[in-house]
């Protein structure tokens, strides 16, 4: 295990723009060997930044995409008995060597690559409650013994651990003091034109600023349940780009409304506000 | 150094120890705060903070340590921020009108601000004195002036300094002891989650297939089970009506997420008024329902019961006497005699208390509460209500917590 050069820092990619708040959270993750945990609003960027780490830093990106059945052995190895009995019984393959029927899980990968890697670990809220729990010591030492054959697969360089949760459960403390935590700000005004200027470049001027306005507008619309996020600003763009549209207004004919918003009250709260051209705002 | 800061952290609730303390030691040796103050916010940030409900609480400590601002002038009314709510855009503003800006100092500002706050009676937009939005005043939310206060809203524009974005409490929103929102309650009640296998089996149980398939001479042989599906079953019994209208809506919040909630076997809901008097009703309009007689027969002690009420009334209502279809009689249980009935059938039960803590000491609260554990309907209190349901069994009678 070697500590990372101390000059090597983050500072964003050209397609993942960040601020000193994120570039910090990274930067320390990176230099104490820490997991990174990040929390934040649907659609604003958590899976994409460790895309963007692992861009930055030239590094191979690997994906652990949780699900609800996923149990922590998952993510370090899978030994795979039926495929053994199978062989077993038809006398496919060599069935004594037992090595042959462990498959790394994505943690398990990650350790014994050759190469510094990238690790995202994605919605690990939406796993069991104990999920964080027996991953702790793994993340922590960055080794794990596979029991079946007595084999020690420890890290060669730690990984760079990035950690998404969409809050649908809390972590628990233990697991929550190891890593280093950023919660993921809605971007304002400024980073959002700069955001769709990554995503749609040589878009019309005009077009984005009218876009940001409408886009902003129906976000401090407080009646909204659901408000538009910014994955939601870029495929409206993208849909008044393709369809050729020049010109917006916030009112009841704004066009494809339902990139934006996604539940049936809003559209309907939305349109009843903005549609007899009463404003319910200030 | 920086340890008296981590004790003001602490005295906020943000539980901060050794760890964190040695991390942050060997950030800062590692440079990553470049030497400012900026640097030093993101970082320590980064490393105390785990998690969004305690960012509040961050902000706050870093303004009164490192500045020693005043957290009483910070809190702003609630109409304050509405007026602010949906801010107007202002384009430009001329350079004479950004000089003027610029020149104010931060002190001067804040005595300007205070004053403005006791004086300001309604909403503005655009204009040059009052606290509003698109403006050319020093306050408010949207506008240019670097050196100025933001008050609500989303960070605009520049991005202040420490400071001010500390003194923005931008994450007040998040705090956890505020009453809940829908997801929040969501994430507390998914804590209720148990599982127990059930039903057709049609999951591969590997460790019985292979000792079934060895007891067979190496003939493979499958072993199915059935898969694991959820196991809790939960009574929930809420006041409506009188005294608790002010709660109706975390209240209609808490009946909608717990009937969303596809982590329960089992979820049965019903309403009372005040107090238990012999039958917990199905609508809200106490209509249907069956008497608590009936439900104790139905229903097995290993359900979790989840009584919701302000269990505020006056002291004769929880002694009023009833038959179990909910009719006065002379000879029939007092209403607290119902509510313990329901407790003592229940091998896990709690009672979720809208009104503040405070006032648990005296009165009807402080008898119910002799009946059932009390926990504060807050995301705080929801959480140790459910790790009280799920925890073993305790004795009978031992409740009366806090």
């Amino acid at each position: 295990m070697t500590p990372a050069p101390p000059s090597v820092r983050f500072r964003g990619t050209d397609s993942y723009l960040t601020h000193e708040g994120l570039q910090a959270a990274v930067n320390c993750a990176l230099t104490l060997q820490r997991p990174l945990l990040v929390k934040g609003e649907p659609g604003t960027g958590k899976t994409l930044l460790a895309e963007a780490i692992a861009q930055a830093l030239g590094h191979k990106l690997l994906t652990w995409h949780v699900k609800s059945t996923t149990r922590a052995q998952d993510g370090l190895y899978v030994y795979d008995t039926v495929q053994r009995l199978y062989d077993s019984r038809f006398g496919d393959g060599d069935v004594r060597d037992i090595r042959r029927y462990i498959r790394m899980g994505p943690l398990g990968e990650a350790f014994s690559a050759p190469e510094r890697v990238v690790l995202l670990i994605d919605e690990v809220d939406k796993a069991d409650l104990e999920f964080p729990n027996d991953l702790l010591h793994e993340l922590d030492r960055m080794r794990f013994r596979v029991t079946e054959t007595n084999d020690e697969v420890a890290a060669k360089h730690r990984p760079i651990v990035v950690i998404t949760s969409n809050n649908e459960k809390e972590l628990p403390d233990a697991f929550l003091r190891r890593c280093v935590f950023h919660f993921i700000d809605f971007p304002d005004a400024e980073l959002m034109r700069r955001i769709v200027d990554v995503h749609h470049p040589g878009l019309d001027a005009a077009l984005a600023d009218q876009a940001l306005k409408v886009f902003y507008e129906l976000r401090g619309f407080t009646r909204l349940r659901k408000r538009p996020s910014t994955s939601e600003l870029i495929d409206w763009i993208a849909v008044l780009k393709a369809q050729g549209v020049s010109d917006l207004k916030l009112d009841e004919n704004l066009p494809f409304l339902g990139a934006l918003l996604k539940k049936e009250q809003d559209l309907v709260s939305v349109a009843e506000a903005f549609g007899r051209g009463r404003r319910t705002r200030a | 150094m920086f340890l008296p800061f981590f004790y003001e952290l602490r005295r906020r609730g943000v539980k901060v120890g050794a760890q964190e303390a040695l991390a942050l030691a060997g950030a800062l040796k590692a440079g990553l705060h470049d030497s400012s103050l900026d640097g030093f916010y993101h970082v320590a940030r980064a490393l105390l903070v785990h998690s969004e409900t305690q960012l509040d609480s961050f902000d706050q400590a870093f303004l009164s340590h490192f500045q020693g601002v005043e957290t009483a002038g910070l809190e702003l009314t609630q109409e304050l921020m509405s007026w602010l709510e949906e801010a107007r855009d202002r384009p430009q503003l001329t350079p004479e009108e950004m000089a003027l800006l610029e020149a104010l100092d931060p002190e001067e500002i804040r005595r300007l601000f205070e004053e403005r706050l006791r004086e300001q009676k309604e909403r503005h937009d655009g204009g040059n004195r009052w606290i509003g939005t698109g403006g050319t005043s020093p306050f408010g939310n949207n506008g240019f002036a670097r050196g100025g206060m933001r008050v609500g809203g989303k960070a605009g524009g520049k991005q202040g300094m420490a400071m001010m974005q500390a003194g923005a409490r931008r994450y007040a929103g998040y705090r956890d002891d505020l009453v809940l929102d829908t997801r929040q309650l969501a994430v507390a009640l998914r804590k209720l989650r148990a599982f127990a296998r059930d039903g057709a089996p049609d999951e591969l149980d590997i460790d019985e297939s292979i000792s079934a398939t060895a007891r067979n001479a190496g003939e493979l042989e499958v072993v199915t089970r059935p898969p694991r599906r959820p196991n809790t079953r939960v009574v929930l019994a809420m006041d409506v009506g009188g005294s608790m209208d002010p709660y109706a809506a975390v209240m209609s919040r808490l009946f909608s997420v717990a009937s969303q909630a596809t982590h329960f076997k089992e979820l049965r809901t019903y309403y009372f008024h005040n107090c238990v008097y012999g039958k917990l009703y199905a609508t809200p309009q106490l209509t249907g329902g069956m008497t608590v007689p009936e439900l104790v027969a139905q229903v097995g002690r290993h359900h979790k019961l989840v009584m919701v009420g302000d269990a505020s009334m006056a002291p004769y209502e929880l002694a009023i006497r009833t038959d179990a279809e909910g009719r006065y009689k002379a000879d029939g249980q007092e209403g607290l005699t119902w509510l313990m009935q329901l407790a003592q059938h229940f091998e896990r039960n709690v009672w979720l208390n809208p009104e503040p803590m405070g006032s648990w000491r005296s009165g009807s609260i402080a008898m119910i509460a002799q009946v059932f554990p009390m926990f504060s309907l807050t995301v705080e209190g929801l959480g140790e209500a459910v790790a009280h349901l799920t925890r073993g069994r305790t004795v009978k009678g031992a409740a009366a917590r806090r």
